[in-house]
């Protein structure tokens, strides 16, 4: 068996942890540099604030509606994902982070253990230490732990936010139950694709015949389709630190025009891929640079664009990187655009010691050894070393206009409590 | 890169890439020296952290800072630091850090005849019994007070 834990509207959770007088009341979370809406709380969403609505054109309907607006505070956020995960791991050896507030968990030999109790003191562990709600979905396998899941937080007052779904009647039920477009791994143009042959539900997709899904949706439908009928088909992924990818992408206080600038901009980006890619000891193989102006803007032509250039071999040098993102860039750029975000996300990405040795060696092996110098002089000084193109005067700050504060990451930051 | 040859067959030599960079030496503690070995180095023990000691709870440990005179009594004066631990249970008798009314604040817990009081440690301050009226969450229990002599 398996069980899926998500953090309820967790950066909301996080923020009301630390100030308990926001229980109840409608929260929003902005992204990096204060943009869009990421997070929002029930209350949020039901007064119809939309997710990824653009900060500054809800600034009065927030006000009007008494939504209480924060700036990602990711320090704070990320250690209460290390509090919940670290909790979690006390059920269970097996345990894939799925994300910054979801994790899979693997129940191996708990088969005489009542799965839902198990689920419930997991809940109540997490929430009493940590002050962040879960709900919990528990299955035969994955994809189904998304589907109890989601039942789970949307029958909250029956479920009281665990759900097992263990017998074939109430899997049968389940898919009945779920909508084809809210199947995980589902994406949008397969929704859109099965409706059209009227699969609707997740329990139309299972009666589909395997061929079918084959042709339509390659082995990746197919070995969903196995696991949503029950089958564990999706283990826990292996090596669950790396990431599939990794992006640093910021929107412009102003807007940047010039190449020069963009440029700094985009090597500091790599560079910052970089220093992640190293941390968790993998390389890169493709590398993509992304610029964009506002779209918002009435004025001018909507424009956005992004190359994708694989590398000759896999590598986390941030010189190579850097060189390789303004090579991007440059192909990218137009001298008359204002631009207003731009982006470099690293992809394809491998443990270090499974490097492909290319044909042609072009790799410096010098930078081996210079990174490493780099990241420990960074690690002690705070971000002393920069490589060249990034600009050493200039501060780029992001807006944060409503950050709240680093509880448990900064002593000076910590809650004052009266006596 | 240094390339270790894997593999030999008639036609063809396989090598892989060597990616660990530098010399594999193994490190004998204490090094080596010419001279007497250090007479300490079979007492060595980890030094003394107060992080281990004053949290036994890492995930629930949090911290906060005492504003105020009312706990002087148990010995919490104002700027000193809280560790607080939201594991263990809030009884009679504990220091907990509660959000009362839209405000933190810390104060000793007592039960009586079904009434929860907060008890200040402090003749000026008055206990607070908690009613229906009021919305309370026991935020969690301190386990230690911090301060700079």
């Amino acid at each position: 068996m398996f069980a899926l834990v998500d953090c309820n509207n967790f950066y909301a959770s996080c923020e009301r942890v630390f100030n308990p007088a926001l229980e109840g009341k409608p929260i929003a979370v902005l992204s990096n540099n204060d943009g869009c809406f990421i997070a929002r709380s029930n209350e949020a969403k039901a007064l119809g604030l939309p997710m990824g609505a653009p900060a500054f054109k809800y600034e009065a309907f927030c006000k009007a509606n008494g939504i209480k607006v924060f700036s990602s505070n990711y320090p704070l956020y990320g250690d209460m994902s290390a509090r919940v995960m670290q909790i979690l791991s006390q059920f269970t050896p097996e345990i894939e982070i799925y994300s910054i507030d979801e994790a899979f968990l693997l129940l191996k030999g708990f088969d005489y253990v009542d799965l839902a109790s198990y689920g419930k003191e997991m809940q109540q562990r997490v929430e009493k230490w940590t002050g962040i709600p879960v709900s919990i979905g528990i299955a035969p396998t994955k994809a189904l732990t998304k589907v109890a899941n989601k039942i789970a937080k949307k029958f909250k007052e029956r479920t009281g936010g665990v759900h097992v779904i263990e017998t074939a009647e109430s899997i049968t039920k389940a898919l009945k139950w779920t909508q084809i477009a809210d199947v995980w791994g589902i994406g949008r143009q397969h929704a859109r694709r099965l409706e059209a042959v009227q699969v609707n539900t997740a329990y139309d997709f299972i009666k589909l015949p395997e061929d079918w899904v084959r042709k339509q949706m390659a082995v990746v439908g197919l070995r969903l389709q196995q696991d949503l009928k029950g089958i564990p088909t999706l283990g826990l992924e292996e090596g669950q630190k790396s990431k599939k990818g990794i992006a640093t992408t910021r929107s412009f206080e102003g807007t940047l025009n010039s190449l020069p600038d963009l440029e700094e901009r985009i090597a500091t980006f790599a560079n910052h891929c970089a220093q992640k890619l190293r941390a968790q000891k993998s390389a890169a193989n493709v590398l993509m640079v992304f610029v964009r102006n506002n779209p918002f803007d009435p004025k001018v032509p909507r424009i956005s664009k992004h190359i994708a250039i694989p590398l000759a071999y896999p590598t986390d040098s941030s010189i190579t990187l850097g060189q390789v993102a303004i090579k991007g860039l440059r192909a990218l750029y137009e001298a008359d655009v204002d631009y207003k975000k731009a982006g470099v996300m690293i992809s394809g990405l491998v443990p270090v010691n499974g490097k492909q040795l290319d044909l042609f060696q072009r790799e410096q092996p010098k930078h081996d050894a210079l990174m490493a110098v780099m990241d420990k002089m960074n690690k002690r000084y705070g971000n002393a070393l920069k490589v060249g193109n990034q600009d050493l005067q200039r501060t780029w700050k992001m807006k944060q206009e409503h950050l709240s504060k680093r509880y448990t990451t900064s002593l000076s930051e910590i809650i004052t409590v009266s006596s | 890169m240094r390339l270790v040859k894997t593999k030999d067959t008639p036609s063809l030599s396989f090598y892989t890439p060597l990616t660990e960079g530098g010399l594999k030496q193994p490190i004998i503690e204490g090094g080596i020296s010419a001279g007497f070995p250090s007479p300490a180095d079979d007492f060595k023990e980890i030094r003394i952290s107060l992080d281990e000691n004053l949290v036994r709870n890492k995930e629930a440990t949090f911290y906060a800072r005492v504003s105020g005179e009312s706990m002087t009594g148990a010995g919490l004066d104002h700027g000193d630091l809280l560790v607080i631990d939201r594991s263990l249970e809030p009884k009679d008798g504990k220091i907990a850090v509660c959000f009362i009314d839209g405000e933190f604040t810390v104060k000793r817990l007592k039960i009586t005849e079904g009434v929860l009081y907060l008890m200040p440690e402090n003749k000026k301050y008055k206990p607070i019994a908690v009613t229906e009226d009021n919305t309370l969450l026991v935020w969690g229990v301190v386990t230690y007070v911090i301060k700079a002599m």
